[in-house]
């Protein structure tokens, strides 16, 4: 055999077993929590999980799983018309200037900052002036988490449209932004669904920016934003520290790990395949 | 010469500008360019182009790559206003009105001068949803009266049969000719009056592009059709009236046979016996 060949195959074949060990390396560990998640979470898991509220003994999660799922809702809600309003801009009339590029720098080290940071900002903003923790509070962190999420894959979306496009539509006499409100949004509809589905999923396990602003709390707190709002991760921070001497409260949090990634894992699942199915 | 000034009478912002240029037509002018420069930035892509284009003919530009005759196109449905940075200086006259013309909308204009692409541009919608895009920006129709004008137009643009059962399939699914013939299909829906094509076969396979030519000729009696092509032959196939640019200048223009047979200027001879581009 040539023996420039052969060594080229020898190579191929070394790189190719060091990429599969380093892939396999990798997703172990995803594995590995899903299975502790599943042994631990599955056994605490009963009705009264979704039913009763947080107690100091017994009890279940219910008045959490509401909570966090009012505040998700919300903040996805407000940041997804507030994040495609502002990728939109960038997208399709920002171009290059200077104001754009301004505020794609700033969305972009936003993308990236500590979310324990953003918690702090707004406690110093609406917590503090308020004068106690609230559920609108919590949103306010969420959102400012999940925006520039959302700015990021509506603007990159819209650019993925081409722009033969817009200039098919401008050609039939099109107004600009009904070319943008029917064309480009329909061509990228999928994408930016994807991005609000994972921009959803990573709020909905924050713990960090609630620390500060919605807190937690035990009561069944119905649609009252304006106090403490009880959530998730911050039951499962509460259990496995604070009362980590429970054994019941600690398998509780173990159930309420498991919801939570089940959860975030349903989201990603939906994402995938609303973006799968816009490529047929 | 007598045509044109009787269309000038007749239209109803008479400029007192005189056309200067070629004149070979012998139908009244739809389009009627005057001293047209325009200008990407410092580059000057388009010289001094005079010319008229007759109603209800085919008019086809060719010319080599970068010559200016997709430039020229665009200018008449004012594509070039959609970026920054670029000039038109001169005029260009539809029924002799100035399109430049400070009263002028542009979306009204373009919905008069409808425009079909090199690359199918079918929007990512169904085929009906397609068609009915540009209807709905003017029109206010019926369910039942959008219906009819959706088959009238695929029936014109020849896709009908093809694609009668699958209307509320996404357009970018169709193949390639069918997509450009939705997107002829989808200038006509909207009645415009002039039709710009723009290297509308130079993606497409022989046997489309056969569609698409009976297709131009088929609609030259209710329109005014202006085509860009590479393609001599299909100038030749196609066209009443043929221009010769080169490098931004109109070298010759005048009836497609004269201009194949017997060229006056010995640039377009040397094209189109392939001695450049």
């Amino acid at each position: 055999m040539n023996p420039v060949y052969r060594r080229r195959r020898m190579t191929n074949r070394i790189i190719m077993m060091a990429s599969l060990l380093a892939s396999a390396f990798g997703v172990i560990w995803l594995f590995l929590i899903l299975l502790t998640l599943v042994t631990k979470g599955v056994p605490a898991l009963s009705l009264d999980v979704f039913t009763e509220r947080t107690r100091m003994s017994g009890g279940g999660l219910g008045n959490a799983i509401l909570g966090s799922l009012i505040m998700t809702a919300l903040a996805t809600v407000g940041g997804t018309i507030i994040g495609i309003a502002a990728g939109t801009w960038l997208a399709e009339y920002g171009g290059r200037s200077r104001l754009a590029n301004l505020i794609r720098f700033i969305n972009d080290v936003l993308l990236s900052a500590p979310s324990i940071i953003i918690g702090l900002y707004i406690y110093a903003v609406v917590v503090l002036p308020m004068g106690h923790f609230s559920g609108w509070a919590g949103v306010a962190a969420l959102m400012v988490i999940i925006i520039p999420v959302v700015i990021r894959s509506t603007e990159d979306m819209l650019l993925l449209v081409p722009n033969s496009l817009r200039e098919a539509a401008a050609a039939l006499g099109a107004h600009r932004w009904l070319i943008v409100l029917r064309v480009c949004y329909s061509g990228a509809r999928a994408g930016i669904t994807t991005g609000v589905l994972l921009g959803c999923a990573r709020i909905s396990g924050e713990t960090a920016p609630l620390l500060f602003t919605a807190l937690n709390t035990n009561q069944w707190n119905f649609f009252n934003m304006g106090s403490e709002m009880p959530n998730l991760p911050m039951v499962l921070y509460q259990n496995m520290t604070i009362n980590s001497f429970i054994p019941a409260q600690v398998a509780l949090a173990w159930a309420g790990a498991l919801i939570l990634t089940a959860a975030v894992l349903i989201l990603n699942i939906l994402a995938r395949v609303s973006a799968a199915r816009s490529q047929k | 010469m007598n045509m044109r000034s009787e269309n000038f009478t007749m239209a109803p912002r008479q400029t007192s500008r005189n056309a200067s240029g070629n004149t070979h037509a012998s139908a009244p002018a739809k389009l009627s360019v005057q001293d047209l420069n325009f200008y990407y930035g410092s580059f000057q892509a388009i010289k001094n182009v005079s010319m008229e284009i007759p109603a209800h003919q085919v008019t086809a530009y060719i010319g080599p790559s970068g010559c200016g005759k997709s430039t020229l196109l665009r200018c008449f449905n004012r594509m070039h206003d959609l970026y920054p940075g670029l000039k038109t200086e001169g005029g260009i006259l539809l029924d002799g009105q100035d399109i430049h013309a400070s009263g002028v909308d542009i979306n009204l204009l373009r919905a008069r001068i409808g425009m079909v692409f090199q690359k199918p541009t079918p929007f990512p919608m169904s085929v009906y949803d397609n068609i009915a895009f540009g209807v709905k920006l003017y029109e206010r129709l019926s369910r039942r009266d959008m219906d009819e004008r959706v088959e009238w137009a695929l029936k014109k643009a020849a896709l009908w049969n093809e694609v009668k059962d699958k209307l509320k399939t996404n357009g970018q699914a169709l193949s390639g000719g069918q997509q450009q013939r939705l997107c002829i299909a989808r200038t006509i829906a909207v009645k415009p009056e002039v039709i710009l094509l723009d290297e509308p076969t130079s993606a497409l396979d022989p046997i489309s592009t056969g569609y698409i030519e009976d297709l131009i000729h088929e609609l030259k009696t209710e329109y005014t059709i202006v085509i860009v092509t590479h393609n001599m032959q299909q100038a030749a196939r196609v066209s009443d009236i043929t221009a010769f640019m080169y490098l931004g200048e109109l070298i010759e223009c005048g009836h497609t046979d004269q201009i194949f047979t017997d060229p006056e200027k010995k640039q377009t001879e040397d094209y189109i016996t392939g001695r450049y581009g």
